[in-house]
């Protein structure tokens, strides 16, 4: 489990969709320059690099502003996730009561809700963190749920058995063996949390990626929407590693999302 | 007084070579001799002699706990006496079944799965449940474990009724049931955990049983890295770490190949031959049953009740070469026969309740 194995890993996993990624971009960049393709519609890649580096200073400050919007949006969104799933697994008459209900408001485009949000509570920050929140929460209270209800039957019954009480049980078996499951929610509420972020910013904002691309949208600056959108990419990215890190860490035991599929470990 | 007890009880466990056990629990003691009464009038208790047979669903008395010493003579008796004797039929009893009945399904087309099942097990005694496959024996356990209420019936531990009560055995599954995100020394200590024991002390007594259970070196090893045999291994020591005296072992080795499995067996026999708990074992493999118990109940097909009852009689320490002795064969040919016959009247029982449906 040496840190240079896992790297070497996942270099070996990391070479063939970065070597598609240098063939996209070369494939776009020939194209643009063969077909003579306005700037205004498709700059070239080399085009979107160098408006990059030329306004870095700013794209940099307005990243920061999402980012950090994103962080906190995140956390919040994910905490009260894990907070409703347990919630709803430990009290049975509370999920068979708002499970479908939760499903339902699934419906409900979230991003639909922004602009009432807006109304409701200005343009600060809290209507943002609530576009992130609603966004969020949902992949990662049914993950949550899910890895709750798919305690390992075996386990389960040793621990009653041995005569553990619904704590016991919840704490030292539910929650670490829903772990796998609540970290692939997780790392998809990472990549939504970006996304609701940009949005909220697109409806109101003084600042972050979101507000930078409206800005450009108006300008035709093709090329810096484009640099806006390479950011958002590494921001989802980003997040998404982090997620995967930290699972490194709390999950243990061999049994990382992925290899409990494959391990039919747990079917 | 206490003194007077003590130097007794002495006397009797070498006198007879049997468990003294305490003044207390034998007081309600079934099936003693003349002598041993003798003895507990002298102590000064008073002990019906009962005849096993008497002995049956309609439970009279149940033994409490009397006098004020009794508990601390217990403990005493029980350290001392754990690694002369096998639970002989002197022993106090540990846990006992009475007319348990069980059935599944509606009120409409119950399906009985428990028919009456009632036995013993004394303390330090190795206690084996045979049947054909589908005779309930998984759920005699969840019914021990408290996990299911017996519709009537009485389960008692210790002469105290549990029916329904759980967190009174140590358990092993016939899954090992090893949390694969924990160390094999903190799957160990779980049930201590559980029993809210201090966390150090049952690390100390982990580690000491990992090392004879064959586990030194794996402490901090997680159960994917063990092969099959070290997991049941670990889920042993884990059970034998349990708070609770009585033991349930349900199918342990069911899922190991034959050759690790009569490693398994051997190693099982030794460790058992040195801490003497008392065991209830479940399997459908008769040279395991008669190698490692002092009793065998042979269940019958659903709904099960106990066929028979065979006190296994090769001395203790034992080895694997009573396998091949002629007495050993002897029981083994008639518990075959006997199981053959009760598979075949369970599947003949299971296909007309089929057509009838």
């Amino acid at each position: 489990m040496s840190l240079r194995l896992t790297l070497r890993q996942w270099f070996r996993s990391a070479w063939p969709p970065f070597v598609a990624v240098l063939l996209f971009v070369g494939t776009w960049e020939a194209a643009v320059r063969y077909f003579h393709v306005e700037a205004w519609i498709l700059p070239p890649p080399s085009a979107i690099a160098q408006e990059a580096s030329r306004s870095a200073g700013s794209l940099w400050m307005h990243t920061l502003s999402t980012l950090r919007l994103t962080l906190l949006g995140f956390v919040i969104g994910s905490a009260v996730g894990l907070i409703v799933a347990c919630a709803l697994h430990l009290v049975p008459l509370l999920k068979s009561a708002l499970y479908p209900l939760l499903i339902l408001s699934q419906n409900v485009p979230t991003i639909a809700l922004a602009p009432l949000l807006m109304i409701w509570f200005g343009f600060g920050l809290l209507p943002k963190i609530i576009v992130i929140t609603l966004v969020c929460f949902f992949p990662v209270a049914v993950s949550a749920m899910d890895g709750f209800a798919q305690t390992d039957r075996t386990m389960l019954n040793y621990m009653r058995m041995i005569g553990a009480n619904r704590m016991q049980i919840f704490r030292k078996l539910e929650f670490p063996h829903a772990l796998p499951s609540l970290f692939s929610g997780l790392r998809i509420a990472a990549t939504y949390s970006v996304m609701g972020a940009v949005i909220a910013e697109w409806i109101g904002a003084q600042k972050g990626i979101g507000y930078y691309m409206i800005l450009q949208k108006s300008a035709f600056r093709t090329d810096r929407i484009f640099a806006a959108i390479v950011i958002v990419v590494a921001l989802s990215l980003l997040l998404f590693l982090l997620v995967t890190l930290i699972e490194k860490l709390a999950v243990r035991g061999g049994r990382r999302s992925g290899e409990v599929r494959e391990g039919g470990e747990r079917r | 007084m206490n003194t007077e007890n003590e130097r007794e009880k002495e006397r009797r466990a070498a006198g007879s070579g049997t468990v003294g056990g305490s003044g207390a629990d034998e007081a309600g003691q079934k099936g003693q001799t003349a002598q041993r009464s003798a003895a507990y009038s002298g102590a000064g208790a008073e002990a019906p002699a009962q005849e096993r047979s008497t002995y049956g669903a309609g439970k009279a008395e149940t033994p409490g706990r009397r006098g004020q010493t009794a508990p601390r003579e217990a403990g005493a008796a029980h350290a001392s006496g754990r690694l002369e004797q096998a639970g002989g039929s002197g022993a106090p009893v540990k846990l006992e079944l009475t007319g348990v009945h069980k059935s599944f399904g509606g009120r409409k087309r119950p399906l009985p799965v428990i028919g009456g099942v009632s036995l013993q097990v004394r303390e330090g005694e190795f206690v084996s449940l045979i049947g054909p496959s589908g005779s309930g024996k998984s759920t005699l356990f969840h019914l021990i474990g408290g996990l299911l209420q017996p519709d009537s019936g009485q389960i008692t531990l210790d002469g105290r009724v549990i029916n329904g009560e759980r967190g009174h055995i140590g358990y092993m599954p016939q899954q090992p049931a090893l949390f694969p995100w924990r160390t094999i020394e903190d799957n160990v200590v779980l049930d201590r955990e559980v029993g809210g024991s201090p966390r150090r002390e049952a690390l100390d007594e982990a580690r000491r049983w990992m090392e004879r259970a064959g586990l030194g070196g794996f402490e901090r090893a997680y159960p994917h890295m063990l092969s099959g045999g070290m997991q049941q291994r670990a889920a042993f020591v884990r059970a034998l770490l349990s708070p609770q005296e009585l033991m349930c072992l349900d199918e342990p080795f069911s899922a190991l190949d034959a050759f690790t499995r009569s490693e398994m067996q051997s190693w099982l026999l030794d460790i058992w031959e040195e801490t003497r708990r008392s065991v209830l074992f479940v399997t459908h493999h008769i040279e395991e049953a008669l190698l490692l118990s002092d009793t065998v109940y042979v269940l019958s097909g659903r709904p099960s009740a106990v066929l028979r009852r065979i006190e296994v009689p090769f001395p203790r320490p034992r080895r694997e070469e009573i396998a091949e002795s002629a007495e050993f064969l002897a029981l083994r040919r008639e518990l075959t026969g006997l199981m053959k016959e009760e598979q075949r009247r369970a599947r003949a029982a299971d296909s007309a309740a089929g057509s009838r449906r």
